[in-house]
């Protein structure tokens, strides 16, 4: 009797949720890997160059073999650390950057958690990144992470309430703050249209809070070596590499949710609207991801001040007023959602 | 309430450092992230060239100057060239002439093409280099089919250049310089309208007109200050004043404008070497003196003279009057000048070596001083810094 309770109630659920983390997880890691492939075939395009081709058909499995190369070295731990807090930072920020794909929904119902609360969800994860960035960059005992970290610190807390703002003017024209219902809300028209301007502003925050080019302070190679990370070798390595390419890609999967009607074809017309939702999800975010790697071969590095003045004097008071202007006009026209 | 005294942070940029340019090593000391003293340590390249050259006659003293500064190697062996050709009051022929300002020009727009990126690098954008590199690798053969080797050249020697240009060189390099334009073009348009690069480069490490003469900077970090002081224009040596070309000279002094500078004398030295391509003509590569160049082969086979000859040049070397003199040329980072003082022997007696960079490096301290420490990856791209010439 009770084991027929404890196989009902917790044995066959915690299966199906194990099962369901690794249907996102897995495809979320080998995600990763082609992602660095392509973004290395990118910018060797951009650059003229060939890109990996040795590895495997078109160095496809480049990646593989990166991963595998680094995993077999030896972990240094500096001896200065505090090598328990060294060694937790890597696995917090890995697990942060997969944990926000718990509430994406890639196609109607296709979601691990539909909870009613997910994009604050989204936004608390994406916000606890930081932790491992400063645990890393404090616990290496060294000045080059140190300094990185804090730098770190100052630029993802400076975006994150411009991406705060942006998600509120999105909120106030669904009326949700389920991601479904936010791509539900997108079926006439995607919000990048009427809310352009939230649209670029949080595309460039997503930037920030990734770390990637033009933004990519914390690891300034040109004075920092390599920021935060510059005392990590082998798998902890691995981690923050992972972590920092799984939440580039979670961060364009938010894009498309808030902005570009997820799993929505373009036009609801015949051809377009047969073809699965997930297919428009990935085609989506592989054309944010594009965005991205472009950013990088084009643009040079912002210097911090000029970043925190980015960030605090044009950002902050132009998606505030964006605030102010779209809750506006949802009140004088009575658009507001019920 | 105890006061805290807070120290300011030290850090030490390099020798092992991304962003250090070759083996520079600064010292930091940082108040947060401003800049409050950086200390350059150099000596870490230091090769004794000067003392070297003192033991090698003077044709075998050529090589060194390619390993100076090894991102323009031809342009040190024109000051080395000049200088000897000064002290033995000799005038090579008017090909020559024109064949070392077409390298000397072909080196600058090298130079430049590698500092250029290697700047747009530092603060960040990595493409420009590597288009940049290609472009480099195309005129390197220019290079290599002079000289037979892409850097370490030996090609300018004292009494002309080592062998002509082969045959139908002069066409082709002047089709492939009509393509430069173009790229310089999309370089820009990559870098020079660039907001990001703008705001990295405009008013960070100033320097005005008083303060780039008074220590003692040359080339463009001169003329970005405002000063048109161009060796190539005040006292032209070779072919320089047969040709014409603009001094770009900058406003402010700030990385930016050294960096317009660079990008305008790109520009400038593609029209050098077109007008000096137009206007050279067949004739003799080398003065017509086997006491100072060697004989041809040809000649050597026949007569005994001219192994005679052959044989002392490459033994005992020329003979150079008692004097001294400084003879100066307008390489690509600055004024690179070449003091050597003769005791009539084959070989030089003392020779001091007077390179930009050196002079420039030492300005790093007030030009980042109260700047960010990202800066500081700024002002030394724009100085142009190699550690070869500094450390000599």
């Amino acid at each position: 009797m009770l084991n027929q309770y404890f196989f009902d109630s917790f044995l066959i659920p915690g299966l199906i949720i194990i099962a369901q983390i690794l249907a996102v997880v897995v495809p979320v890691l080998i995600c990763v890997a082609f992602l660095v492939y392509s973004e290395r075939k990118v910018l060797a395009l951009i650059q003229l160059r060939r890109g990996p081709n040795i590895v495997g058909p078109f160095g496809l499995l480049q990646s593989f073999a990166d991963a595998l190369k680094l995993l077999t070295k030896e972990n240094i731990i500096p001896s200065g650390s505090n090598k328990f807090v060294f060694l937790l930072a890597p696995i917090i920020t890995m697990v942060l950057s997969l944990a926000g794909w718990a509430v994406i929904p890639f196609a109607p119902g296709l979601v691990v958690s539909d909870i009613n609360v997910g994009i604050m969800y989204l936004f608390a994860v994406s916000s606890l990144g930081v932790y491992g960035v400063i645990m890393a960059g404090w616990a290496s005992n060294s000045k080059y992470p140190f300094l990185g970290a804090l730098r770190s610190a100052a630029q993802m807390v400076s975006y994150e309430v411009s991406i705060g703002f942006v998600i509120i003017t999105v909120l106030l024209c669904v009326g949700s703050l389920n991601l479904t219902k936010i791509v539900e809300a997108q079926q006439t028209v995607w919000f990048a249209i009427p809310l352009l301007p939230m649209f670029v502003i949080f595309f460039i925050s997503a930037l920030a809070e990734t770390n990637r080019l033009p933004f990519d302070l914390p690891e300034d190679e040109s004075t920092l070596v390599a920021g935060f990370f510059t005392e990590y070798s082998s798998s902890s390595f691995v981690l923050f590499f992972l972590a920092e390419y799984a939440s580039m890609i979670l961060m364009s999967s938010m894009t498309v949710i808030l902005f570009m009607g997820g799993w929505l074809p373009p036009f609801d017309i015949y051809p377009l609207n047969v073809v699965p939702g997930i297919v428009w999800f990935t085609l989506k975010v592989i054309f944010i991801l594009f965005l991205f790697i472009w950013v990088r071969a084009t643009f040079p590095r912002y210097r911090y001040d000029q970043l925190m003045r980015l960030g605090w004097k044009v950002f902050l008071p132009f998606s505030l007023l964006w605030v102010v202007v779209t809750s506006g006009f949802l009140v004088i026209f009575d658009k507001l959602p019920s | 309430m105890k006061e805290i005294e807070v120290n300011s942070t030290t850090i030490n940029f390099g020798p092992q450092h991304p962003a250090a340019h070759g083996v520079l090593r600064l010292v930091v000391e940082l108040d947060g992230e401003v800049v409050e003293r950086a200390e350059p340590h150099i000596g870490l390249l230091h090769r004794g060239t000067e003392k070297l050259i003192e033991y090698k006659t003077y044709l075998q003293a050529v090589p060194y100057f390619d390993r100076l500064d090894y991102v323009s190697p031809m342009c040190q062996e024109h000051a080395f060239a000049l200088a000897t050709e000064n002290l033995l009051n000799i005038e090579v022929p008017e090909r020559a002439k024109y064949i070392r300002v077409i390298f000397a020009e072909i080196t600058r727009i090298l130079n430049h093409l590698l500092n250029v990126p290697a700047y747009a690098a530092d603060i960040g954008a990595v493409t420009p280099f590597l288009w940049c590199f290609e472009e480099r690798e195309k005129l390197l053969e220019f290079h290599e089919a002079v000289s037979g080797a892409r850097f370490h050249a030996a090609y300018f020697r004292p009494g002309g250049v080592h062998q002509d240009m082969p045959e139908g060189m002069e066409d082709r390099l002047y089709k492939h310089i009509n393509t430069l334009p173009k790229f310089v073009d999309d370089l820009e348009d990559l870098l020079t309208n660039n907001r990001i690069l703008r705001q990295r480069s405009v008013d960070i490490g100033i320097i005005s007109k008083s303060e780039a003469i008074e220590w003692g900077c040359t080339g463009p970090v001169l003329r970005s200050a405002g000063v048109a002081w161009d060796l190539r224009r005040s006292q032209p040596y070779d072919a320089y004043d047969k040709v014409n070309f603009d001094v770009p000279i900058g406003k402010k002094g700030d990385c930016f404008d050294r960096y317009l500078v660079r990008i305008e004398e790109i520009r400038q030295s593609i029209s050098i070497i077109k007008q000096c391509i137009n206007q050279i003509k067949p004739g003799e590569i080398a003065i017509n003196d086997n006491k100072i160049t060697p004989p041809k082969r040809k000649q050597m086979k026949k007569s005994m003279e001219s192994l005679i000859h052959h044989f002392k040049l490459f033994t005992e070397g020329y003979r150079v009057p008692n004097g001294e003199t400084y003879f100066a040329v307008e390489a690509p980072k600055g004024e690179f000048g070449v003091f050597l003082v003769s005791d009539g022997s084959s070989k030089p007696y003392r020779c001091k070596i007077r390179a930009p960079g050196f002079a420039h490096l030492q300005a790093l301290d007030f030009l980042s001083r109260g700047h960010l420490m990202a800066d500081i990856a700024a002002i030394l791209g724009s100085l142009d810094i190699v550690f070869g010439e500094v450390d000599r």
